[in-house]
């Protein structure tokens, strides 16, 4: 009997959601064979089976999010496999009739619904301390075990939270109570569980609300980048490759960054990192969150050679494939909401870079020329700074730097 | 303090200690006009002629035998067999006399008498000269066993085994020999039978020896990097154990791991995994785990040899999945 544990996949991971099996109980399963895809902080992995055998149960249901080290499934010699449901019921409620206290049963004492509470010594010795009973705790150690995090947790919520105002005052009953709170409930509200993507996009932008940020706008004159745009696109048909916007953002940014490298550094706690390496980031939309895959060297590349990698980079992105290699380490970050016609906004730094650039719509404007008033597309762009890594002045050269190669768009293939 | 080698806190005590007791004398396979395998007796011929530093030939049964003649009759033999492999040659001598005389004599002799020998693979010595079986003398009563992993520790440790009454095994180990450490001047002798808490920590204890506590310290400060906190204790002697020590430390942190260069198996950490049950049960949050060498005659090939044998990568990865597994949040 081999268990099958949720994996550590990436040193950042705490948790995992088991968003496919790709195997059936009862399969029989080869070392090598993909048991599982298991989604992570952001990309989506494949979960390989270690052992050889029958997959004789399945513990958690596809969606599930699951803590790393718990019990996902067992792979055995086959002769257990009919014994157990492929994925368990809900757990049973506590048995805590009205009037009646909950007693704990005895560790490894078989309970009503017939499994064993599974618990370390040093849990149980705390919960006992606590009066808590173990069998109202969910255990999140291997095989459901419980551990002292989830006693803590427990008793934590039992002198804090709702259980202290409930001791307060009579308890309703529990099916009104229930009732009452699925009713309201529904009326309004909807609550949506988080996906790992929308939980790390959280606490990273979160982490970036630390950095005292200032803000810098500039307009270009879009003529010429879009006239060059055209020109590239119209040459490049006959290859079936585009160029985008975006693309010509990414290297006009990466050339200008090779002038200023106090631009493209990072804030590292008690020193500041300069990149020798241009990696420009591009955020992305998902359905559910948001990801920057990243274009390394992206002043080493042709234009050519970024177009076609930021569409295969955006394309992993949207399925989930994204490698954890290609949506780190980047040194400075393009987000363009012009597609959505967006005028002018700021964007969030994505830690621990130093800045980003956000990028509105083309569009056109009253301009004065030479002493004439003409329409011309411009755009605008914001920068966002870091201000512990850069100071105003660094910056405004690097964004005057910037508007002039956008604006003399031979520069950003030269 | 001097920083000084292991190789050289061992010779120097040799030497203090042959020069302060006149019973002390040193004997073994080419460990005089040679100057010993390692080294370790280098010079001592010289300075204290043949009565003192006796070659002999190969015949392990036959030296530890008149060894342990000599410890009856009171002198204080120090006996170097060249590597701990080569103790099965006079295991009869070592378990069955030495061991036993201070009991079945009722008291009226005893065996001070030191063996000094290194154990330990990893210099591709191949499966015959590369093991670790100090756990079979460490199962014997009547025999200690300790186990120096610091220069400091081997002085104060080697020491303390010449001078003390009963027979006693000191592990030395062929890669620590040319490790540096402080070692503090003047007479150090250590209390056998205690272990010390080399790192201090709140999260996970390791427990170690000989060169497994070197590897262990060095886990531990990198895991450090990563705000876990380790404790880590060498026990530095394996008979008797210091059990009090080892407890104390998994009462407050509530996780152990074990990392031994011995097969696991039967091993140190069998008893150590065994006494944090019967000391810390209820303080603990997960099951002591064993990192330990892996359970094949040790390869020769270089890299069969690495694979085999466990290390720091082995160590930080079972520490990671105890500490996952207990929700340890940082």
């Amino acid at each position: 009997m081999a268990d099958v544990l949720m994996p550590r996949l990436s040193d950042t991971m705490a948790e995992g959601v088991l968003s496919h099996w790709l195997k059936k109980q009862g399969d029989p399963v080869r070392k090598g064979d993909v048991l599982a895809e298991i989604e992570t902080d952001k990309a989506t992995m494949e979960l390989e089976a270690y052992d050889e055998g029958v997959l004789e149960r399945l513990l958690v249901p596809e969606g599930a999010t699951v803590p790393i080290g718990q019990l996902i499934a067992v792979i055995g010699d086959g002769h257990h496999a009919a014994a157990a449901p492929a994925v368990p019921p809900a757990p049973a409620p506590p048995p805590a009739g009205p009037g009646k206290p909950a007693t704990a049963p005895e560790p490894g004492t078989p309970t009503a619904a017939g499994t064993q509470i599974r618990t370390s010594p040093l849990a149980r010795k705390i919960a006992h301390s606590h009066g808590i009973d173990l069998a109202t705790i969910t255990g999140t150690g291997p095989g459901g075990r419980i551990v002292r995090a989830d006693v803590e947790a427990a008793a934590a919520s039992a002198e804090g939270g709702p259980a202290a105002v409930a001791a307060a005052s009579p308890p309703p009953e529990p099916g009104q109570a229930a009732a009452a709170a699925a009713a309201d409930g529904q009326a309004d509200d909807e609550e949506v569980p988080l996906t790992a993507v929308r939980r790390i996009t959280a606490r990273r932008l979160t982490e970036s609300a630390a950095a005292p940020h200032f803000y810098l706008t500039g307009v270009i004159d879009a003529g010429p980048l879009l006239a060059f745009r055209a020109e590239a696109n119209d040459r490049l048909a006959a290859a079936g490759a585009k160029v985008s916007v975006t693309d010509l953002l990414v290297r006009a940014c990466a050339v200008t960054l090779r002038g200023h490298p106090q631009v493209n550094s990072s804030w590292g706690g008690d020193k500041i990192i300069l990149h020798r390496r241009i990696h420009v980031g591009v955020a992305v939309a998902l359905d559910d969150g948001l990801i920057v895959p990243v274009i390394r060297d992206a002043d080493r590349k042709s234009l050519r050679e970024i177009a076609a990698e930021a569409r295969v980079l955006a394309e992993r992105a949207r399925a989930g494939k994204l490698a954890p290699q290609e949506f780190t380490g980047g040194t400075f970050t393009v987000s363009n909401l012009g597609m959505f016609g967006v005028d002018h906004f700021t964007a969030v730094i994505n830690p621990p870079e130093a800045a980003i650039l956000a990028v509105g719509a083309a569009t056109e404007e009253p301009v004065i020329r030479d002493g004439q008033l003409a329409g011309r597309p411009t755009i605008k762009l914001t920068l966002s700074i870091d201000h512990r890594v850069l100071d105003g002045a660094t910056a405004a050269a690097f964004l005057r730097d910037l508007k002039d190669t956008l604006q003399e768009p031979l520069r950003i293939v030269i | 303090m001097a920083v000084i080698s292991y190789r050289q806190a061992l010779h120097d005590t040799l030497r203090a200690e042959l020069a302060r007791d006149p019973a002390v004398f040193l004997i073994g396979e080419e460990i005089g006009v040679f100057e010993g395998s390692y080294k370790i007796t280098a010079g001592l011929l010289a300075e204290f002629g043949p009565d003192r530093v006796r070659d002999t030939p190969i015949s392990e049964e036959g030296f530890v035998g008149a060894a342990i003649g000599a410890a009856m009759l009171g002198l204080r033999p120090v006996v170097e067999i060249m590597t701990l492999n080569f103790t099965l040659l006079a295991i009869n001598q070592i378990v069955n006399h030495a061991a036993k005389m201070h009991a079945m004599f009722g008291g009226q002799v005893s065996v001070p008498m030191v063996i000094r020998t290194p154990g330990g693979g990893g210099q591709q010595l191949a499966a015959t000269h590369s093991q670790n079986i100090e756990v079979w003398y460490a199962h014997v009563p009547g025999l200690k066993v300790v186990a120096p992993s610091t220069p400091a520790d081997a002085k104060a440790l080697l020491a303390a085994a010449i001078r003390d009454d009963d027979p006693v095994i000191v592990l030395e180990n062929l890669a620590l020999y040319n490790t540096k450490g402080e070692v503090p001047d003047g007479e150090q002798v250590a209390e056998i039978g205690r272990a010390a808490v080399i790192k201090p920590g709140r999260d996970l204890t390791v427990v170690a020896y000989s060169r497994a506590s070197v590897i262990a310290l060095d886990v531990a400060r990198q895991l450090e990097d990563d705000g876990v906190s380790i404790e880590v204790i060498d026990l530095r002697s394996l008979r008797p154990l210091d059990r009090d020590t080892i407890c104390a430390s998994v009462r407050k942190t509530s996780r152990a791991v074990v990392l031994e260069d011995d097969w696991l198996s039967y091993g140190v950490g069998a008893e150590i995994a065994a006494t944090i049950q019967e000391g810390a049960f209820d303080f603990l949050d997960a099951p002591v785990r064993r990192v330990a060498a892996a359970e094949i005659p040790l390869p020769y090939a270089k890299p069969l040899e690495r694979a085999a044998l466990p290390d720091a990568g082995a160590l930080a990865k079972v520490i990671r999945e105890v500490l996952d597994a207990t929700r340890f949040a940082r």
